[in-house]
């Protein structure tokens, strides 16, 4: 039989977190650090608006683009948060997640050959789905020293002649980085000295502490150059409702919404109308969890301190990101010695690139009880370590 | 930001139990700050009591509540207060409140049986003067209490690790 498989896409690794979720799985009793999404149920009144639009028998198709009222609070929204204007009939995408978004501008913006800066470490999806859109991803990989936000220095060594697109992931998963409008400014300086685009994901643009989250769309002349992801996944708590958006400039959102409309036709209509509710009028709840996070960020970055843990101050998403260089092991045996010895989960930083070697991704998405019954444990077995060796 | 107090509050409400160290991590301040706040606040009453949601039921005790609709004579100059602080002093009576609405005051109650419920109103709340009549509801079951829920919720089902 002649081999049924695509070359392409045999050759792209599954992703590394697979292999721990097996191990996790197989221990019911194992405390886990290792989620990316929130803990919290979605409001009670998102969810009762997606059961009020079954019961009025809301459940054919919307168009492809996404229900006109959800675009038009969209657009609000936007407007709102990141003083960038989206024209909801032809600017705004509702896609299935976040997740959709990254592929299909990646489908609608290369061509064979064309480079992608993907700064790691990051989202496990950018890597393999530019491969997808026959792209050719370049790695930036970032340091703990700058706190893993993307210099302009490091993105001009990184650029060539091919290079198109630059992926932005802040807040970032996995480190929690974010980038101040200070941190942005040269980049888009540099982003249109070398006219390039730039693939903008802010799906966890709502839970940032201490500054607020400033997206490179709303810099001088970078809104036609961005592409803007977002969604309710992390600010609402509504993951398995897979929604999301993308908004570019209409000649981008035309063509992304012929690959939209042939390959998925268009997001669940359920979860269109539940996230009308959403934006409308769940701006407490929204920013009720945003201070619990903060909470457990802050009790986290406290304890870390207290066991003498290298962190750097995250500001963003729900993680933190330790570095566990000083044990003198890889960060997978770290984890997998973790698991076995103490049953707490975190996922191994080289999970989200080769540059997450020596560093630990920790969620905070748990309640602090969780946390504090966690925390004991890796202290239990950091300080075991420190004294074997 | 939202100021330390009202954090604190926010905080307690929920948790009377707190840890101060811990409270003033969560919250970016000192523990002796913390602590001087909350002596503040005891102090001026803003603060007025730190109790217990328990579940008698499964205690094994059996408990009895009852929530009684008012109707009150307002007196002149004095409103309901006088009739409703009488009500007060009663140790069965749990709360009372003015509401809006068909009745005057809300009561609630509390007893070991029916029976004492029920003499109670027809002993000690009907026969108070300026108490026109009085309608009372017997609580059979608490689903959510003080911003708690009383049932069992099932466990998440979040998997244990996701990117």
């Amino acid at each position: 039989m002649r081999d049924p498989l695509s070359k392409k896409i045999v050759e792209i690794e599954p992703s590394g977190i697979r292999k721990f979720f097996d191990m996790v799985s197989e221990m019911p009793d194992a405390i886990s650090l290792g989620v990316g999404e929130p803990d919290f149920d979605t409001p009670w009144r998102i969810r009762e608006e997606g059961i009020y639009s079954l019961e009025r028998g809301r459940t054919f198709y919307t168009s492809n683009a996404g229900l006109k009222e959800l675009k038009v609070e969209i657009s609000k929204y936007l407007q709102r948060k990141i003083q960038v204007s989206y024209d909801p009939a032809s600017e705004i995408i509702v896609t299935v997640g976040g997740s959709e978004g990254i592929d299909i501008a990646f489908r609608a913006m290369l061509d064979p050959g064309d480079e992608v800066l993907i700064p790691q470490p990051c989202y496990v999806s950018y890597l393999p789905c530019a491969i997808l859109a026959n792209g050719v991803p370049v790695v930036i990989p970032l340091k703990q020293e700058n706190e893993f936000k993307l210099t302009a220095e490091e993105l001009e060594a990184a650029i060539t002649p091919k290079t198109k697109l630059l992926v932005l992931p802040f807040p970032n998963n996995p480190t929690g980085a974010i980038m101040t409008k200070e941190d942005l400014e040269p980049i888009a300086e540099v982003v249109k000295k070398h006219d390039l685009y730039v693939l903008s994901d802010e799906i966890y643009s709502e839970l940032t502490y201490k500054y607020d989250h400033v997206s490179i769309a709303s810099l001088p002349e970078m809104r036609d150059r961005t592409l803007v992801i977002n969604g309710f996944s992390k600010a609402f708590a509504m993951t398995g409702w897979r929604l999301g958006y993308i908004c570019a400039q209409k000649p981008i959102a035309e063509q992304m919404l012929k690959i939209h409309q042939f390959a998925i036709m268009c997001a669940p209509t359920n979860s269109q109308y539940a996230a009308i509710e959403g934006l409308r009028n769940c701006e407490d709840e929204v920013q009720e969890m945003r201070g619990a996070y903060n909470q457990r960020r802050r009790f986290l970055l406290h304890e870390f301190k207290k066991m003498k843990l290298d962190c750097f101050e995250p500001f963003g998403a729900f993680y933190v990101f330790p570095c566990i260089k000083e044990f003198g092991m890889t960060s997978e045996e770290f984890a997998t010695r973790l698991l076995d010895e103490e049953k707490v989960a975190a996922v191994p930083g080289t999970a989200f690139g080769a540059c997450g070697e020596g560093f630990l991704r920790v969620s905070y998405a748990y309640s602090l009880d969780d946390l504090r019954e966690a925390i004991n444990r890796l202290g239990r077995f950091v300080e075991r370590l420190r004294a074997q060796r | 930001m939202e100021d330390m107090r009202k954090q604190i509050l926010k905080y307690l409400e929920k948790n009377s139990r707190a840890n101060l160290g811990e409270l003033a991590v969560l919250l970016d301040s000192d523990e002796a700050a913390i602590a001087n706040e909350i002596a503040q606040m005891e102090k001026e009453k803003i603060i007025c009591g730190y109790h217990t949601l328990i579940d008698w039921d499964k205690a094994g005790e059996e408990r009895v509540n009852a929530l009684i609709e008012v109707s009150v004579k307002p007196q002149r100059d004095k409103g309901f207060d006088k009739t409703a602080e009488r009500i007060c002093n009663y140790p069965e009576v749990t709360a009372v409140y003015l509401t809006s609405g068909g009745y005057d005051l809300i009561v609630t109650v509390e007893g070991k049986t029916l029976m004492e419920v029920s003499r109670f109103v027809s002993g000690k709340l009907s026969p108070i003067e300026d108490v026109i009549s009085t309608t009372t509801h017997f609580i059979l079951k608490k689903y959510k209490d003080h911003g708690t829920l009383m049932f069992h919720k099932n466990k998440s089902e979040r998997m244990p690790v996701t990117p």
